[in-house]
């Protein structure tokens, strides 16, 4: 490099004065401290996206009960006294409930005030009351102190998240039910117990009776469906362009589309999907079966991509020994390239997984956003997964689905983090410096 | 399910013909190996693709295409019922008719035709089914068959089963590219419908964007005007808003984990950061619209500013966080690949060490920062979730970024998700966003690789 300048006479002087010098080092500790700001502020954004989540969603873990002393009449429920199942499954057990609220509030009149009341507990109610009851008939005749979930508004009340000292108009709890739940609380009436329907639970309208397990169900099939096809398909095409394939103008191509589509828009793959898979073949709508589909293709390139660098990492020293003992090519790769390599390429595959994981927008194209209440049973079922249950939740209206979709984000970011963790051990186990 | 019950016994056939060959091979030498021209294991793989292959060819085939076959001859059967209807209500008879013969929940009481269409629909597709097992059931026990008595000591075993495996090899890295020509295909193919209702000039250039299409004459509002400019700068406000974000603090963290952190921050700092590119965009976007959304509306209202409560500011601030790891990795490698030699060189002539990086190592690195950058600029525009669910649904033309503007990707889902009608303009216009997003971004990547690689020669 030559400039211009160097041939003629330097005019000014270098300013070695102090002032100078100390100009210079606050120039220089601005720059270290503009980078560690840069640090500092991403990592607040961590911190603060991280503890939002965490601060809104803990609360959907618990979930509030209520006791009420349920008087199980034989007569009601099981009036021919033959304790038949299908009799049992007939009876009407809310009016029981609704009985045994009345009993506890018999101060309570009037049609409006009474349907107050019976808003304190979920609409599943009469549901849990028949599951109890058929799982144990001998209790028809006795009297039952059983814990029912809630309606959510109360649940919420309870937690702090609807305010009692905004107008009554402004919030979805009135006054009347605030003082019988206050009521029921003085009593020992009321708990928070641990939330095993949000665990084992699809969808559900009703906050309190919504769980993420049709979600959870759906994931693994969808993931299972892109594992079993990228998995097989990157190992094969990263083997046959890293060892077999002549370098030529094709492979070149091939080398250049498969970076490219790396990094094409993960809604243009729902795009494909939505034309290819469901007008052009005519496959279910929603189902995991294209949803995997999907993914496969999307997470196809990073399979490939990673495979390679893996295939790459083995010394040719290894490729020379196997075909100077008489190896096929083939057989070194199978036999000598490729075991040394898998590490490598399973760590990809699973950082490729974890991504497909969380993957929403393709899927909403592909109509897995429905609402889908029952666990999926196959891999053509309606179903959902995990992201687009937190963008559906999102959505909903209820102030006790914003916890719940915190909750949900939760179980989302445990399984990245196990999947990422083992991505991590595996690499920490099986890595090898040559 | 039947046809995975099908493919699972086809899988268990092929390996039992494996173990078969493989010992037939060896008792045809009598256990002497040295006798045989290939390994015992090449011989059971022969057997093996000769069993498995032509049939799990014939079953996949099958299945592409026996839907499409099956309607065909259904609609074929009612010919005479169907004859005065347009395109869209035979496709609506024909979900009714497919719904019914699954079971599930039809939309309209079926009429005696659907109900028969539906009987005979069943009927083909158990017919089909058991053609197609019948076919796999002859394939398989054939191929077995022909490989068992192919097997010989002499058998050239190994080459064939290795040029087979190959081909296999070379299919598999096929399929990428079958991807993108996918891609292309099906977004030119309904872009090209849509441009023949809408005319691209007033696509690219109009200035009014509401794609809801009036469904009678008579209802109001819903022209249908396809302008998608102020859908192009919402993406632009949105894309420049996340690069405000991301480009400065990015590059700062890169410089400052390259050149003056200890290996023990890095270690620390690195991984942290890259959480934030593990992170779902959906879990981005609930937080665009539940925290940050709201937080700039408080504080505009505090300071007496109308902020909309999807404002391009939350949206376009959120994404440029979730943006940040992608230019601080990309940025810290094409740093650390500068030569030390240039460090060194300034080093010796004074400089302290932010000269050095910005007068040295920046300007030398230049290449690779603007790929990484056109990179992110890329990974923005394609982001979807974030602006679903924090950037709005209206269609403004504007640069304020209080107000709520509309992106591309919100676009296409708005204007797909719940839709099952693929005639309309208002489906269409989806695929020629799509198109349009899948070219930029294209552009976008090629040159930002192509600029990358160029650097990186240089100092190779």
């Amino acid at each position: 490099m030559t400039d211009p300048t160097i041939d003629q006479p330097i005019t000014r002087k270098p300013d070695f004065s102090a002032t100078h010098l100390r100009k210079r080092y606050r120039a220089e500790a601005r720059f270290k401290f503009y980078g560690v700001a840069a640090i500092f502020a991403a990592l607040a954004m961590l911190a603060i996206l991280l503890g939002s989540i965490i601060s809104t969603g803990s609360s959907a873990f618990t979930q509030t009960e209520i006791a009420l002393d349920i008087k199980l009449d034989a007569a009601k429920i099981d009036p021919d006294g033959t304790r038949d199942p299908e009799s049992l499954a007939r009876a009407n057990y809310r009016t029981i409930v609704r009985d045994a609220m009345r009993a506890q509030f018999p101060e309570v009149s009037g049609r409006r005030d009474l349907r107050k009341l019976y808003k304190l507990v979920s609409t599943g109610s009469d549901f849990t009351l028949r599951q109890i009851v058929e799982a144990d008939p001998a209790l028809i005749g006795t009297t039952q102190t059983i814990w029912f979930k809630s309606s959510a508004d109360l649940d919420q009340l309870n937690k702090g998240a609807i305010p009692r000292d905004v107008p009554e108009g402004d919030r979805r709890v009135n006054d009347a039910q605030i003082t019988w739940f206050d009521a029921l609380s003085d009593d020992g009436r009321t708990r928070r117990s641990f939330n095993t329907t949000f665990f084992t639970s699809g969808d559900s309208r009703e906050p309190e009776q919504a769980g993420v397990w049709g979600a959870v169900v759906g994931t693994m099939l969808t993931l299972f469906v892109t594992l079993v096809l990228s998995f097989p398909i990157g190992v094969m095409s990263a083997v046959y362009l890293e060892e077999f394939a002549p370098k030529n103008r094709w492979t070149d191509l091939i080398e250049v589309n498969i970076n490219n589509l790396a990094a094409v828009p993960s809604i243009v793959f729902g795009l494909l999907g939505l034309a290819v898979f469901l007008n052009f073949f005519g496959l279910p709508r929603s189902a995991p079966l294209v949803g995997g589909l999907v993914l496969a293709l999307m997470t196809l390139p990073t399979v490939i991509i990673a495979g390679r660098a893996a295939l790459q990492s083995v010394p040719p020293s290894i490729r020379e020994a196997a075909l100077g003992v008489g190896a096929s090519p083939l057989q070194t790769v199978s036999h000598h390239v490729l075991p040394l390599a898998m590490p490598g390429i399973l760590t990809g595959t699973i950082i490729g997984m974890a991504r497909a994981l969380g993957e929403t927008a393709p899927l909403l194209m592909i109509g897995m956003v429905a609402f889908i209440v029952d666990i999926p049973r196959g891999f053509t079922d309606a179903a959902t997964v995990l992201p687009v249950q937190v963008f559906l939740w999102a959505d909903a209206p209820e102030r006790a689905f914003v916890e719940r979709t915190s909750a949900a984000i939760m179980v989302l970011l445990a399984f990245l983090i196990l999947m990422n963790l083992a991505a991590v051990l595996l690499r920490r186990k099986f890595e090898r410096r040559w | 399910m039947n046809t995975i019950i099908l493919i699972i016994v086809l899988l268990g056939l092929t390996t039992f013909a494996y173990r078969y060959g493989r010992r037939k091979a060896l008792t045809s030498v009598e256990g002497r190996v040295a006798n045989l021209h290939s390994l015992p294991s090449y011989h059971g793989a022969y057997v093996a693709l000769w069993c498995g292959l032509p049939a799990l060819i014939v079953v996949a085939l099958w299945l592409i295409l026996q839907t499409d076959l099956v309607e065909r001859m259904v609609l074929s059967g009612i010919s005479d019922g169907i004859s005065g209807m347009t395109k869209g209500q035979i496709s609506l008879l024909l979900s009714d008719i497919r719904n019914l013969a699954t079971g599930d929940i039809t939309s309209r009481t079926p009429s005696p035709m659907v109900q028969a269409a539906a009987a005979h629909y069943v009927e083909l597709q158990r017919l089909g089914f058991m053609l197609m097992t019948g076919a796999a059931v002859i394939l398989t026990s054939g191929g077995l068959y022909f490989g068992l008595k192919a097997i010989q000591p002499t058998l050239r075993a190994r080459p064939q089963v290795e040029r087979i495996v190959r081909w296999l090899l070379l299919i598999a890295s096929v399929i990428a590219i079958l991807t993108t020509i996918g891609i292309i295909l099906s977004l030119m193919f309904e872009s090209i419908r849509f441009f023949g209702q809408v005319n691209p000039i007033e696509f690219l250039f109009g200035l009014t964007w509401s794609p809801q299409t009036a469904l009678r004459a008579d209802q109001v509002g819903g022209s249908g005007a396809f302008g998608a400019v102020p859908v192009f700068a919402g993406t632009l406000l949105i894309t420049v808003i996340a690069m405000i974000v991301a480009v400065p603090i990015g590059l700062m963290a890169a410089i400052y984990m390259a050149e003056y952190a200890s290996p023990t921050t890095r270690s620390l700092v690195k991984p942290a950061l890259e959480i934030l590119a593990g992170i779902p965009t959906v879990v981005y976007g609930f937080f665009a619209a539940l925290t940050i959304g709201p937080l700039f509306r408080g504080a505009g209202e505090s300071i007496g500013l109308s902020v909309a409560s999807e404002s391009a500011l939350a949206a376009g601030l959120v994404m440029g966080v979730m943006i940040i790891p992608f230019v601080s990795s990309l940025s810290d490698d094409v740093i650390n690949a500068v030569p030390q030699s240039l460090r060194d060189g300034s080093y010796a002539l004074g400089a302290t060490q932010s000269e050095t990086i910005r007068q040295v190592i920046l300007p030398a690195s230049l290449h690779g920062i603007v790929g990484a950058i056109l990179l992110a600029v890329s990974r923005a525009i394609g982001e979807t979730m974030i602006v679903v669910m924090a950037a709005g649904l209206s269609a403004n033309l504007t640069a304020n970024p209080l107000e709520a503007v509309t992106t591309v990707t919100v676009q296409i889902v708005t204007l797909l998700v719940g839709d099952q009608e693929f005639d309309s303009a208002k489906t269409l216009a989806a695929f020629a966003l799509g198109l349009v997003l899948f070219l930029v971004t294209l552009a976008l990547n090629v040159v930002a690789l192509r600029v990358v690689r160029k650097y990186r020669e240089e100092y190779d």
